[in-house]
């Protein structure tokens, strides 16, 4: 394990959310006419107006079933534009799992988190051990650990550095 | 070892003898397909070199003609990408449609192939036997310029269908019945089967497997029998083509029984359409301000055709709008040589040109608060249309149309003539 992976540990204070969360919620069809920094002041505008301002760098995120069903809108640049450290989920859409894996944001399934966490608490996301832990609580929970191939990917921030690493992409001449 | 569809074609791609569920394996794609709007948002400008460009196609569809500077700006950006790196299948403003519309009718997702795209909605190809899905910008850079793409096995559930459809039932309603009563497919592949599927038309497959993406499907596949080929043939000529059939004694994880005698068009009702549809009769005096019928899953010509019978003598009911929307170019000719835009129009219909559009709430025909939408395109999320603060339901083509008429969400066969009291 490379030493960026092992340091795959997140911890912070979290924001409940429900089941089936989607990507229109968190990115909706107006701000994709927008900048990423601006579009992610516009995140959840029609499920949880304001949250956008509540939210602190190095919070995570903890969602319940289907988390990010919906479209391939890049939402993990939104939620790493305003500092969310990681996600956890009950589960992912694949897609939305994808995402975050390529656009380099931690991201963790996990069955039963929701009902071990209560808004506010303090949690920490473990992606090598696949743990969670309610550091408010002392409770652990484990999920399904990623191939070591995926962690590398989530580790060097995504595909798109890997690529500029590999030669196959300009270093950035515009916001990813 | 027996495999399902998923398993089978993706074994293939990765060069393997067979997989399973929870594998991961790398295949290479046959198809990469880009969109006008990425042009704006994604890094497509800094690519040193595409892998393949004659496994690439772009096609100008979510905002076209450019609604403002912004679109216009992608669309010179796409012009100069196709250029500097040699990709012929450019589909641009003129040539264009829908993407998944497109990529069908000019025979470019073919059986047993591996497709990307951006667009969640690209498990339309499913309908074409091909392992098709949405991918996130990002990856989808990666595969332009490696080829390849890792995907893990998903288990696979099954739906037989089994009797005879009334002809007032699409598949949107096939969809919406099944949605309804099972519920999300996260994290699986879906496959069609059983007697009946052979009476299911393409069109109407292609609008089932389009819609995989609102049940959190990974994939949602159909076997290449001889629909499907002479399908593949027609678009497609001369091409190689190599359909996947599933293996007999296939596992699954599941296989659910479909009657579809029992279908009835049916309406997914605002938010999602996950356990949240019902028959049209079970609605009651639920007036419309817009109706809709486009987008990649109901713009085909079949839709088209529907709309223009079920409103042929009749007329748009008094503050409503209805919107209809060709999902490519040659659809539109299509229609309007054979004079069912002639008919909408009449009727008081708007028939815009062939874009996204009002599917996304993105231009031409976007919702506002209050409004109540009846829309055959293919996702109901809260806002999706336009304000967050409209209403958003989802029907066939036949009973859009119909609702449009009436002013009302309405069961189709009150104006096709075959209700039954
Ligand atoms: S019509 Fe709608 S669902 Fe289909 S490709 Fe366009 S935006 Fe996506």
């Amino acid at each position: 394990m490379t030493a960026a992976v092992s340091d795959l540990r997140r911890c912070g204070r979290a924001w409940v959310f429900g089941d089936e969360v989607n990507t229109d919620e968190m990115f909706p069809g107006f701000a994709m006419k927008m900048s990423i920094a601006e579009a992610a002041r516009h995140m959840f505008n029609a499920t949880r107006p304001g949250w956008p301002d509540l939210v602190q760098p190095g919070d995570l995120v903890v969602g319940g079933r289907n988390f990010g069903m919906g479209s391939s809108r890049p939402v993990p640049l939104l939620f790493k534009e305003l500092g969310v450290g990681g996600i956890v989920a009950e589960e992912f859409n694949s897609l939305f799992l994808r995402n975050c894996v390529n656009y380099g944001l931690p991201a963790l399934a996990v069955a039963g988190i929701r009902e071990k966490v209560a808004e506010g608490q303090n949690l920490c996301m473990d992606l090598p051990n696949a743990s969670v832990e309610n550091t408010t609580t002392g409770e652990k929970l484990y999920g399904g650990a990623f191939p070591e191939f995926i962690l590398e990917i989530i580790a060097g921030g995504g595909v798109l550095a890997k690529l500029e690493n590999d030669g196959l992409l300009q270093k950035a001449s515009s916001e990813g | 070892m027996s495999m399902t569809l998923i398993e089978k074609i993706l074994a293939r791609a990765a060069g393997r003898a067979h997989t399973r569920p929870g594998d991961f394996v790398v295949c290479g794609v046959d198809m990469t397909v880009l969109l006008d709007l990425q042009f704006s948002q994604d890094r497509l400008d800094d690519v040193v070199r595409v892998n393949d460009p004659d496994r690439v196609a772009i096609v100008m569809d979510h905002a076209v003609p450019a609604p403002s500077v912004r679109e216009a700006a992608a669309g010179t950006a796409a012009r100069a990408f196709a250029k500097r790196h040699g990709v012929s299948r450019f589909f641009d403003v003129g040539a264009h449609g829908i993407v998944h519309q497109v990529l069908a009718e000019r025979g470019l997702v073919r059986p047993g192939q591996v497709v990307a795209c951006t667009d969640s909605h690209t498990c339309a190809g499913g309908a074409l036997n091909a392992a098709a899905r949405g991918l996130g910008p990002a990856e989808i850079i990666q595969i332009l310029c490696t080829g390849s793409v890792w995907y893990q096995v998903p288990p696979t559930i099954k739906y037989e269908l089994h009797g005879t459809k009334s002809p007032a039932v699409d598949g949107k309603d096939i969809f919406l019945h099944i949605a309804g009563r099972y519920g999300d497919a996260t994290n699986h592949a879906i496959e069609f089967g059983g007697p009946a599927l052979a009476d299911v038309p393409m069109n109407q497959r292609r609008t089932v497997a389009t819609q995989g993406a609102e049940v959190s499907a990974d994939f949602t596949i159909f076997p290449a029998d001889d629909r499907c080929v002479a399908y593949v043939e027609a678009h497609a000529p001369g091409a190689d083509i190599s359909p996947v059939l599933p293996d007999p004694d296939a596992h699954y994880e599941s296989v659910r029984r479909v009657d579809l005698s029992e279908v009835e068009p049916t309406v997914g009702l605002p938010g999602t359409v996950i356990n949240n549809c019902v028959p049209v009769g079970g609605l009651r005096d639920i007036s419309v301000d817009q109706c809709f019928i486009g987008s990649c899953a109901n713009g085909q010509l079949e839709d088209i055709e529907t709309a223009a019978k079920v409103l042929s003598g009749r007329r748009v009911a008094e503050g409503v709008r209805l919107i209809v929307t060709p999902a490519s170019q040659q659809v539109y000719l299509e229609a309007s040589k054979r004079g069912y835009l002639a008919t909408l129009v009449e009727a008081g219909a708007v028939v815009t040109n062939s874009t996204c559009g009002a599917c996304f709430g993105y231009h031409m025909g976007v919702v506002g608060p209050g409004e109540v939408c009846l829309t055959a395109s293919t996702r109901n999320f809260k806002g999706r249309m336009g304000s967050p603060e409209a209403q958003i339901y989802m029907a066939s083509p036949a009973t859009v149309a119909a609702s449009a008429s009436t002013g009302r969400i309405c069961d189709p066969r009150e104006l096709m003539g075959e209700v039954r009291a």
